[in-house]
């Protein structure tokens, strides 16, 4: 294995190399703190040892009779007063430039998903761009049969956030189904996605290349599988990043109202579901544990299809199932008709777009 | 001195309970007496240990390589989950209960607990709760595995364990509660005339103050964790969005609990250092009136540093910079203890017998792990090491290497009181240097791997981690043999009264009433009040 | 045989011996939560374990209680051991007030922060159409951002819980009045004024049920109703509750002090049951003000 840039070191010792003001802010801190905690340390532990290798019975010390003095108590309350209160201030200045999240040139909104997270540019250049990232598939198959390999295991995802350099970035973070936390360790980012509110925090990186982080909030099983990716680009290699993504967005767009063939849904559905549902209803369908099956179940093979609708567009039990209004129609009705026509289910029902959009917009 | 005790029972009015240990299984389940009933405590949390010892070996195997070895991730999420709750309130918390059962009464020259009856169902229920806890592996859908912090909304997602988990918690919590009323009570009401507040050993003052805390903050758990079983089965939206709730809402409510919980777990073992540094120093305990009253402040400031947990859920600066400033004020405090005991050993006359071995070790690597609690307290910092290894690191080290090894300590120092015959000074040793070694190998490394932002709660990780969690692991399995070693080798021995017969104060330097009475100490002590020399450290007739 | 008139005799403090009650105590519960964990996921064989859980657990109590109040009676408790119970019930209460605390802070939280937070222009990007009104400061509002719940009204301060506050301190009071008629060693006017207060207790109760029955079929506010709804039937569940329990309490002081138990200088159970009553009636006055008024 060899170092990764922008991501971990080989057995690093240390923080990562600082990419933004905060990070570097938060390094010199860390090394200040570091310091002042080894001398406190040392000179405490020194008293003790050397203490220990004079003040012993064997050395013929005698034990000695004092027990008490205000005047220590007091010292020694107050200088590590002084020092913690020190400290204090030293950190109180990146604490609230780290909370300043004004004035960004670019917004992103972040939200984490059981598991995977979803980007959204809400304002900014490339405003409108919007797409999911998920963990190689392959990594997560390496994981499993337990033959780890690549300097970026687990760190490798289809889609990159790509962001411009020096600019300031806001992340508004949250999430879909439980609580996630987005963090990009060279950046000093680290805010966790809630769901059903909104967080923000901000970086601007100084320097282009390639970052990498992991959710750092328990998330469930899969919790260990939801990296973070982020590309910064020079601003003309971002524009044209933009550019070509806008393109990528007019041809894919699917028109809602578009009538599909059945043997279109299923196919696209199946690849829905490979991404999205498998994970936990297994490619079997048969699910696991409390992920109920899809193989068989009455609400698939129901025979009013916005049953099955309304399950995917606003989850079920509590969220055990999440909702999925973040696919499109189409994905939706793709991926309805291939669980109504697959494994053992022979319903022959096709759902298309327009139903859903209309079980969406009630 | 013992003869004196002896025939001091008084038989004139104490015809309503046999003067002769009641036998056999009868004597345990229906147990009355404060010493049957904190053995009881100790070996129930002994087994604890080796259960939640046994989880994290499942942990530090998986993570032993990089890939997935041996368990799913959704199972190693229940070892985590279930190791961290088995050792909070299985392991450390019932420990200490158990030292309170023992020493308490004897130390202050009472009787008995106060509510002899009451301090046996705390003790029971325990049992119920531990089943529950430990059956979670065999309900469907697998143990909980949402972490010992049990956060929503992932709780909403448990299977039917996690209800198993929450009734578990609310029976542990009513134990808790019951047997801190007890030993406040105790300590309040019991103590023997000349036995002043400010005479009394710190053992009892921290655990007076421990009581307190756990009274205060045990049923504000209780409300948590209902609140998410009504959200789980009766339509409640405490932590759902959707219905105007708030998920960090939980996250307020359990911190609030488990801050001050924390500090349950660090100060009776803090009480039972300051017994054992003065022993072995043979010199008196320096500032004992300052480390009163550092206990009481340490407990009042755990109330309002909750939301150092929190930094990364994002609070306005103003609360970032409130719960920053207060959390690092417990540092104060915190040192005027360590001060104090550094100052008992300056100029003493010390010997390291095993007691002594371990409340220097816990000084030692205890303060590694205050000071990187300090550094994890500072808001910006903590940003970077939140959820990463390095808060494993801290909380080990405070744990492991504190409230742990202030356990084996006092087991040491009063075992042969509790047993009548001495452990055997080199085995005790061996487990010291073995542990102390193993310790720092499992948890040392673990900051690097936090630093380098390796999160927790992973059941696989990055390629560039594998060295450093290999090493973790190899000193895991050697601290786990090195306790395997301490029961076989140190327990059961001295259980089963094999060894030198203790003398009545095995330690030249030990003060204090639990001396003044025979080794083992016979089954009824104290039955009526001692009269004591203006220390209160000796019985005078 | 009363406690004072031996009370010289009475042990230094009293230990009771070896005692089947707390192990069967434990056994109980132990079918309490084992049921409760099952019957809350719909295994209706975990009710059958609860209510046997619960019954064993009762019956250990009742014995268990027999037990103490013959110890007492038979003149076995000192004053120290007085004072135990007196610590003992005081920590109690507190440890009763924190567990109210959690409620109450959640409800503090939803109102002051996540309802408005929900609301506020931020989390517009959520919940667009979101409007953080807290429902009792707004009638048809329900405090739900996804518009998952269905409308209900809220309940106010008039007629019953104004009523039930009434009912409370006049319960206060006549408790006070049997107090100090049993310092005053009149036997029968104390039952007389327990027994007032005992059914002042079940007609809080009454009042209580009455008031719940009426917000589930009329105003439509049920425990599902969002987080008011949830803080709404959490708070005053767990009080009523808790008025219950106080009101057993009082039952079976009430039927003790018709055997002839307690004297005018001792008589500890009864003051505990009191403490508990007013510790009852002061959240109460709390629950009044801060959920049918604010
Ligand atoms: C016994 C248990 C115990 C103890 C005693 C402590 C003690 C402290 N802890 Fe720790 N902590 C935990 C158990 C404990 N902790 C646990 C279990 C968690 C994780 C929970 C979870 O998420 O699962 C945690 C997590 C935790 C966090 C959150 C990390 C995160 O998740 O991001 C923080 C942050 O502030 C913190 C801070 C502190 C501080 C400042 C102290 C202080 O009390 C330490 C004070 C001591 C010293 C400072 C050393 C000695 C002092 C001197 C020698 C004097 C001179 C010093 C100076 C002048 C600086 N702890
Ligand atoms: C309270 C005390 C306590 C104690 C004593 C320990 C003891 C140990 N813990 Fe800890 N731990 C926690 C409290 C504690 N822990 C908490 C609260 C968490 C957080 C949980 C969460 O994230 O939700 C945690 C999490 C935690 C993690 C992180 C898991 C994760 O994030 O996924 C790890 C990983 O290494 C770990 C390891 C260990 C080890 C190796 C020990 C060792 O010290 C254990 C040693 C003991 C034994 C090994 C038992 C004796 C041996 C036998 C019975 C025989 C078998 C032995 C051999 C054959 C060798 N623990
Ligand atoms: Cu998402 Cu952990
Ligand atoms: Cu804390």
């Amino acid at each position: 294995v060899n170092d990764l840039p922008g991501g971990p070191a080989v057995n690093q010792l240390d923080l990562h190399p600082p990419v933004t003001r905060i990070a570097s802010e938060v390094h010199s801190l860390h090394y200040w703190l570091m310091i002042v905690c080894v001398v406190i340390f040392v000179a405490v532990f020194g008293v003790m040892f050397y203490s220990i290798l004079k003040h012993r019975k064997s050395q013929g010390a005698k034990p000695a009779n004092f027990h008490e003095s205000v005047a220590v108590e007091v010292a020694w309350t107050i200088v590590p007063f002084v020092i913690v209160t020190c400290m204090g201030f030293a950190a109180t200045k990146t604490v609230v430039a780290q909370k300043d999240t004004t004035n960004a040139d670019l917004t992103i909104k972040v939200t984490g998903y059981q598991w995977k997270w979803g980007y959204d540019y809400l304002k900014g250049e490339g405003a409108g761009i919007s797409f999911l990232s998920t963990l190689d598939v392959s990594q997560r198959e390496l994981s499993n049969a337990g033959t780890p390999q690549g300097d970026d295991y687990l760190l490798r995802v289809d889609n990159p956030l790509v962001v411009p350099v020096d600019t300031k970035v806001r992340v508004i973070t949250t999430a879909a189904d439980v609580i996630h936390a987005w963090m990009v360790p060279a950046f000093a980012v680290k805010q966790d996605a809630i769901p059903g509110f909104v967080r923000d925090n901000w970086f601007r990186a100084q320097k282009t290349g390639d970052f990498f982080g992991q959710c750092a909030e328990l998330c469930g099983k899969e919790h260990a599988y939801m990296p973070i990716h982020v590309k910064v680009l020079s601003k003309e290699d971002y524009a044209k990043w933009v550019d070509s993504e806008k393109k990528k967005i007019a041809a894919k767009a699917d028109d809602p109202s578009k009538v599909w063939t059945q043997a279109d849904l299923i196919a696209r559905g199946e690849k829905v579901y490979a991404a999205n549902c498998a994970v936990c209803h297994r490619p079997d369908g048969k699910g696991a544990g409390p992920i109920k099956p899809l193989d068989g179940s009455p609400k698939v093979l129901d025979a009013d299809k916005l049953v099955q609708v309304g399950v995917l567009l606003n989850g079920q039990n509590n969220g055990a199932m999440p909702a999925w209004k973040q696919l499109s129609d189409t994905e939706i009705a793709a991926v309805i008709t291939y669980t109504k026509n697959n494994w053992g289910n022979k319903t022959g029902q096709t759902v298309q777009p327009s139903e859903v959009l209309a079980a969406r917009q009630q | 001195m013992s003869a004196v005790l002896d025939h001091h029972g008084g038989h004139a009015h104490d015809d309503h309970h046999d003067h002769h240990a009641p036998t056999g299984w009868r004597r345990w389940l229906f147990a009355t007496n404060h010493k049957d009933i904190g053995t009881m405590y100790l070996l129930f949390s002994f087994t604890m240990l080796m259960i939640g010892g046994v989880l994290a070996l499942c942990i530090r195997a998986e993570l032993f390589k990089p890939g997935l070895q041996y368990f799913n991730p959704e199972l190693f999420n229940s070892f985590t989950t279930m190791h961290g709750l088995i050792m909070v309130f299985g392991a450390i918390m019932p420990a200490f209960v158990g030292f309170a059962n023992w020493m308490i009464p004897l130390q202050i020259g009472a009787s008995d607990m106060a509510f002899a009856r009451m301090n046996n169902l705390s003790f029971w229920l325990l049992i119920p709760a531990a089943i529950m806890l430990a059956g979670s592996f065999f309900m469907p859908g697998g143990a909980p595995a949402a972490g010992w912090t049990l956060y929503a909304p992932l709780t909403l997602q448990m299977g039917p364990s996690m209800d198993a988990g929450i009734f578990a918690m609310h029976i542990m919590g009513a134990s808790s509660i019951m047997g801190s009323i007890n030993i406040i009570v105790t300590i309040l009401n019991m103590r023997a005339p000349g036995m002043t507040l400010m005479k009394m050993p710190l053992f009892a003052w921290t655990w007076l103050i421990t009581a307190y805390l756990l009274i205060a903050v045990m049923p504000v758990l209780a409300g948590a964790i209902t609140m998410t079983l009504t959200d789980r089965h009766f339509g409640t939206s405490f932590f759902n969005p959707a219905g105007g709730g708030d998920p960090v809402m939980y996250q307020h409510i359990f911190w609030f609990f488990g801050h001050p919980e924390v500090y349950i777990m660090i100060l009776p073992a803090f009480g039972i250092v300051s017994a054992i540094i003065p022993a072995f120093a043979r010199k008196k305990l320096f500032g004992y009136t300052s480390m009163v009253y550092a206990t009481a402040s340490i407990a009042i400031l755990s109330f309002i540093v909750w939301a150092h947990h929190m930094y990364t859920t994002g609070m306005p600066v103003t609360g970032q910079l409130f719960f920053m400033y207060a959390t690092m004020l417990i540092a104060v405090p915190t040192g005027v203890k360590i001060f104090n005991w550094v100052a008992t050993m300056w100029r003493g006359s010390m010997t390291f017998e095993t007691p002594m071995l371990f409340a220097v070790g816990f000084l030692f690597v205890f303060s590694m792990g205050g000071f990187t609690g300090l550094i994890l307290s500072m808001a910006p910092i903590d940003q970077q090491l939140q959820d990463t290894y390095y808060v494993v690191a801290h909380f080990h080290y405070v744990l492991v290497a504190g409230s742990l090894y202030a356990l084996f300590a006092g087991v040491y120092y009063w075992g042969p009181k509790w047993t009548g015959v001495m452990y055997s000074e080199t085995r005790g040793k061996i487990h010291f240097w073995g542990s102390l070694i193993f310790f720092n190998v499992t948890f040392f490394p673990m900051h690097f791997l936090g630093l380098a932002g390796m999160p927790r709660r992973y059941a696989d990780y990055p390629m560039q981690f594998a060295d450093f969690n290999m090493i973790a692991s190899i000193g895991a399995f050697g601290f786990g043999l090195m306790q395997v070693y301490f029961f076989l080798f140190v327990v059961v021995p001295m259980m089963r009264g094999k060894g030198e017969p203790a003398p009545q104060k095995p330690w030249e330097g030990a003060e204090g009433l639990e001396w003044e009475v025979p080794s083992p100490a016979p089954f009824h002590t104290f039955e009526t009040p001692p009269k004591l020399d203006p220390t209160a450290t000796k019985v005078i007739g | 045989m009363s406690a004072a008139s031996n009370h010289g005799a009475a042990p230094y403090y009293f230990v009771p011996g070896p005692s089947r009650h707390p192990a069967m105590a434990a056994f109980g519960l132990f079918f309490v939560i084992l049921g409760a964990g099952q019957w809350v996921n719909g295994h209706g064989w975990g009710a059958y374990s609860l209510f046997a859980g619960l019954a064993i657990w009762l019956i250990t109590l009742y014995f268990w209680f027999g037990d103490a109040i013959s110890e007492s009676e038979g003149g076995q408790y000192s004053d120290r051991i007085d004072i135990s119970f007196r610590w003992s019930m005081s920590w109690f209460i507190f440890s009763e007030v924190m567990f109210f605390a959690a409620f109450f802070g959640a409800l503090y939280w939803a109102r002051i922060h996540s309802v408005p937070a929900l609301g506020s222009l931020e989390n517009s990007l959520l919940w667009p159409d979101f409007k953080a009104i807290w429902p009792s400061a707004a009638p048809g509002n329900t405090a739900s951002p996804a518009g998952t719940v269905a409308p209900f009204t809220t309940m106010g301060p008039w007629p019953i819980p104004t009523l039930n506050t009434a009912i409370l301190l006049t319960s206060g009071v006549t408790l006070t009045i049997a107090h100090h008629a049993l310092i005053a060693g009149q036997r029968s006017k104390t039952i007389f004024w327990m027994w007032i207060t005992v059914l002042l207790g079940v007609t809080f109760l009454g009042f209580q049920a009455y008031e719940y029955m009426h917000a589930y079929h009329e105003l439509n506010l049920k425990l599902t109703s969002g987080v008011y709804g949830s803080t709404f039937f959490m708070l005053t569940g767990f009080h009523g509750f808790h008025v219950f329990v106080g009101m057993l309490m009082l039952l079976f002081i009430t039927l003790r002090l018709g055997k002839g138990h307690f004297t005018p200088t001792r008589h500890f159970g009864f003051e505990g049951a009191a403490w508990y009553w007013h510790f009852v009636d002061v959240v109460w006055l709390g629950l009044y003000i801060v959920v049918y008024w604010l």
